[in-house]
């Protein structure tokens, strides 16, 4: 084994050589095999999609706040969209299906785990790149394709998909529905597909780099916890996403070419469809069977990051790695087993319905397990609030928050009443929306200058947190009050309605403070870019004392990671503040008088 | 002009923030880096436990301030139920989250970094994460033995004596049928379906358990304290009928009929005395996005003794007999011109 991984190494020192020949521009930023370069491309692009689903949310949650009042200058940018300056149905459901969609998929998928994944294997394991650089690149390029098609179908003149981000059929299959289930869905749908093929090849790219390219001592359980979710989110997307990919291909069918897979016993607008035979809720199952993992494809990766900026700065090992990985494998086996949570009402057998509950329910076991893990972790630290630091504690604050309103709608007793409301909203916008969110600015910061060899501006940084951190929750604590009143999501005025007319406030209060926290992520993205050029050199390799194999890199490596041999791994990354020292970095042998653990 | 302002008044704000971001890291530079990033830590630290006092207090207010509005209790036996499967529930979380959040930025800011101390090296302690694995996995198993408990209460067979509701949602309204004397409804088929020729639900005018179903729109009739079988279908894309007030909801799936079964425990008329508010409705809201129109599906439910459901129901005509007025005793055969076709045109 070690022997194998020698030769390999040699291999990729050759690989290397080539690797420093000069490079053009253009194969050396735009179609970069270099894993490092791949991850920035991810993360911009998906920075950049984060502002258009940012805009759109800021855009629907004016109206939400203020359906009575009119902006002339929404009419003046949005045309017919935005008929008298106020946003129509049409374009206001757009708004909603593009802003999940692209939040989602474009960003917490691809721009999280597509940028640290990335980034980070390499790094971590001790690898001079991915085990297919040619492979990785491409699934950028899929990745980006998907992002021209996606945008390219907000300017069709019927208007993007609208039907949720869901996009259930039968609506999403009949063009006679409305505006938005013309050209738009059949844009969604290719969109959909580019980006499934994109996280396809790179899951297979990060396992195989994981199982087979770790460097020498790198066992499976020396390896951070990043490394292992990373691990297992791709697995996870390698084993669900070809599931969407056959439901979003048997959507297409049904929309173009008159199959009947989801639809049977229709009449539209006094129509009469032939279909018949069809199931509408076969493509929920589908969907979800993608749907829920994609949950924890979005979650995983912010949990590793978190365990790991969590035990740098309190200076301490991450308490329970065993558990920590355990309930890790736990959370990955029980994402595909629970999917059907998401449908309790649609009529499915009141049996399945029992078993969903005690499957779904089940996973707040390792869900627990991984918090009073964090929680040890900080106890009797040492702890350096950066900016990482305090987003990491923000993503355990809102996991806790969102985590427990999930033990309420995954029990089918509670779901049947709370289903589709704002309650739903609140839940998954905290627990995966904004804390995934916090993963990934805690990634940024702390990996900021391994990517670009400069620190981000702190000030701007600590604004960038608290300002987030105290909007998060004004903004998502009330919808949990509008959906205990069962105020249903996706409704765009409540003022015909006599049960969800009484948050005229709340939903002020909330609009105002969504578009200060939308100005504040620009603040961030500006100096991200800013820093990216002017920011505060870093001078030392490892600025945080961190143990983990990135740092024992040049502050900017070039390609090939390492510039002479890869380092050998002879202890596990946590060992801090052990036998009196701060940290013992993974490449040092263990010492013989030294202190198990 | 005003959009242009507040813009400006944005643009500004960015640069003076960045003018000032960008002088505190001169100032840490010139300081000492150490000196101001010890100095960021304390402040920092001091501010999660603010977040935290705040934060807690918050939680008392936002309480205080909301639970007025959301909907009194349950108009239903199965809300009942529900409502207390979420009141246990609320009553193991917040426990859960008050400590678990507590420790948090407690820890946070006890444990800030300090010269006098160092970190305390304590990678695992099995007991203690047999500890914290088995108390969540015995909580959970008494929420889901509850859980399950009451589901099968609330999906399980709706009683014999229950009335039958036919619920059908379409875009973006809501029709109902009342199966008159035989108890029964009619069968229907999609391709029957024909709302210029008086058969909005494609009912087959040939069943004869047809020819007494009542068809009305917009608005429910359900008897107080009588068990109704809601038997629920879509024309065109998913709808889902959410009931609020008694805390219920099913999807309606075009192709696949659903069910769903409660007792309405409180008339309209006893609501509007609870509440104060003379104008109280109960209200069906489509929970399931179905297009456009979605936010605006709505229809009524009107509670009621069996004394005034059956005044109400003795004064609609049954379908068969608008759709066929040859068929309509109440009518003269004579005037009728030219009868209406039996079974619907199929487009």
């Amino acid at each position: 084994m070690s022997a194998a991984l020698h030769l390999h190494s040699e291999a990729a020192g050759s690989h290397e050589h080539h690797g420093h020949h000069k490079q053009s521009f253009i194969s050396k930023y735009i179609f970069s095999m270099d894993h490092k370069t791949i991850g920035k491309q991810f993360l911009i692009t998906g920075i950049v999609w984060a502002i258009i689903g940012g805009l759109f949310s800021v855009l629907f949650r004016l109206q939400l706040g203020y359906p009575d009042q009119s902006f002339p200058i929404l009419e003046t940018i949005f045309g017919k969209w935005a008929k008298g300056g106020q946003i129509q149905p049409e374009f206001y459901y757009g708004l909603v299906t593009i802003h999940g969609t692209v939040l989602v998929f474009f960003v917490l998928t691809a721009g999280l785990s597509g940028t640290f994944a990335n980034l980070l294997i390499p790094l971590q394991v001790g690898a001079r790149d991915m085990a297919s650089p040619f492979m990785n690149m491409l699934s950028y390029w899929f990745f980006f394709l998907a992002g021209v098609v996606m945008l390219a179908s907000i300017f069709v003149h019927t208007g993007p998909a609208s039907g949720g981000w869901t996009t259930y059929p039968p609506l999403s299959a009949l063009r006679q529905a409305g505006d938005g289930q013309k050209i738009g869905t059949d844009l969604w749908l290719i969109s959909m597909a580019l980006f499934i093929v994109s996280s396809l090849l790179g899951g297979l790219n990060y396992i195989s780099t994981i199982l087979n390219m770790r460097t020498k001592g790198m066992s499976m359980t020396k390896m951070p916890l990043t490394m292992w979710a990373m691990f297992f989110t791709a697995v996870l997307g390698v084993l669900s996403f070809p599931v969407l990919l056959s439901g979003a291909i048997l959507l297409l069918f049904d929309r173009n070419l008159g199959t009947s897979f989801y639809l049977s016993d229709i009449v539209i607008n006094g129509e009469i469809l032939p279909n018949e035979g069809g199931s509408a809720i076969l493509y929920q199952h589908l969907f979800w069977f993608l749907g829920h993992p994609e949950v924890y494809i979005i979650l995983l990766p912010a949990m590793g990051m978190v365990s790991e900026i969590l035990s740098v700065n309190s200076r301490k090992p991450i308490f329970g790695y065993m558990a920590m990985l355990g309930s890790m494998f736990a959370i990955a086996i029980l994402a595909f087993l629970v999917w059907a949570h998401h449908m309790f009402v649609t009529g499915l057998n009141p049996f399945l319905g029992s078993v969903f509950v005690l499957l779904t329910l089940l996973i707040a076991v390792p869900s627990a397990i991984k918090v009073f893990n964090w929680l040890t972790t900080l106890w009797k630290g040492n702890i350096r609030f950066t900016p990482a630091t305090l987003f990491a504690i923000g993503f355990v604050s809102l996991f806790i928050s969102g985590g427990l309103t999930g033990i309420f709608l995954g029990n089918s007793t509670i779901d049947i009443h709370l289903h589709d409301t704002m309650f739903v909203v609140a839940h998954f916008h905290i627990v995966m929306g904004v804390a995934s969110f916090f993963g990934m600015f805690a990634g940024v910061y702390h990996w900021f200058p391994k990517m670009f060899g400069r620190y981000m501006n702190n000030t701007i940084a600590y604004i960038h947190f608290w300002v987030t951190m105290v909007g998060a929750y004004l903004i998502f604590w009330p919808m949990h009050y509008q959906g205990l009143a069962g105020m249903p999501r996706r409704y765009l005025d409540k003022r015909g309605w006599a049960s969800f007319n009484q948050f005229g406030d709340v939903d002020k209060m909330i609009t105002v403070v969504s578009i200060i926290v939308f100005a504040v992520q620009l603040m961030f993205v500006f100096n991200f870019f800013y820093s990216i050029f002017k920011g505060r050199k870093v001078t030392t390799k490892n600025p945080w004392g961190a143990n983990t194999l990135e740092w024992t890199t040049e502050i900017n490596p070039g390609h090939g990671n390492w510039e002479g041999e890869i380092p050998e791994v002879h202890r596990w990354p946590y060992d801090y503040s052990k036998d009196g020292r701060d940290f013992i970095p993974q490449t040092e042998p263990v010492g013989a008088d030294e202190s198990k653990h | 002009m005003q959009t242009i302002f507040v813009i400006a008044i944005l643009v500004l704000g960015f640069i003076v923030t960045f003018q000032i971001a960008k002088a505190s890291e001169y100032v840490a530079v010139l300081r000492g880096l150490e000196t101001s990033r010890k100095q960021s830590n304390r402040i920092n630290a001091a501010l999660l436990l603010v977040f935290l006092i705040v934060g807690l207090i918050g939680v008392f207010y936002a309480n205080a301030k909301l639970k007025g509005k959301i909907l009194g209790a349950p108009a239903s036996d199965h809300g009942v139920l529900v409502d207390r499967m979420l009141y246990v529930t609320l009553a193991i979380t917040i426990i859960v989250f008050f400590v678990t959040q507590i420790l948090l930025f407690w820890f946070s800011f006890k444990y800030q970094e300090s010269d006098k101390r160092k970190a305390f090296y304590f990678p695992h302690n099995n007991k203690l994460e047999v500890i914290w694995t088995a108390i969540p996995a015995i909580t959970l198993t008494i929420l889901v033995g509850f859980g399950i408990f009451y589901w099968y209460k609330i999906t399980g067979k709706a009683p014999k004596e229950a009335m039958v509701v036919e619920v059908v949602g379409k875009q973006f309204g809501w029709m109902y049928r009342y199966p008159g004397a035989d108890k029964e409804l009619g069968r229907k088929y999609f391709k029957n379906i024909n709302a210029e020729n008086n058969n909005p639900l494609g009912q087959i005018w040939e069943d004869g358990n047809n020819h007494d179903d009542v068809f009305v729109e917009q608005e429910m009739h359900l008897v107080v304290n009588k068990p109704v079988k809601l038997v629920i279908g879509a024309q065109d894309v998913i709808h889902s009928v959410g009931l609020p007030h008694f805390r219920l909801k099913t999807d309606a799936v075009p192709g696949t009929p659903t069910t769903m079964w409660f007792t309405p425990t409180k008339t309209t008329k006893q609501m509007k005395e609870e509440t104060g508010n003379p104008d109280f409705t109960f209200e069906l809201a489509c929970d399931q996005m179905c297009g456009r129109g979605h936010w605006s599906m709505r229809g009524t439910i009107i509670v009621e003794t069996q004394e005034e459901f059956d005044m109400w129901l003795a004064s609609k005509k049954p379908q068969y007999l608008v759709a066929n007025p040859d068929k309509d005793p109440s009518i003269k055969k004579d005037t009728v011109a030219t009868p209406a076709p039996i079974a619907a045109v199929i487009k």
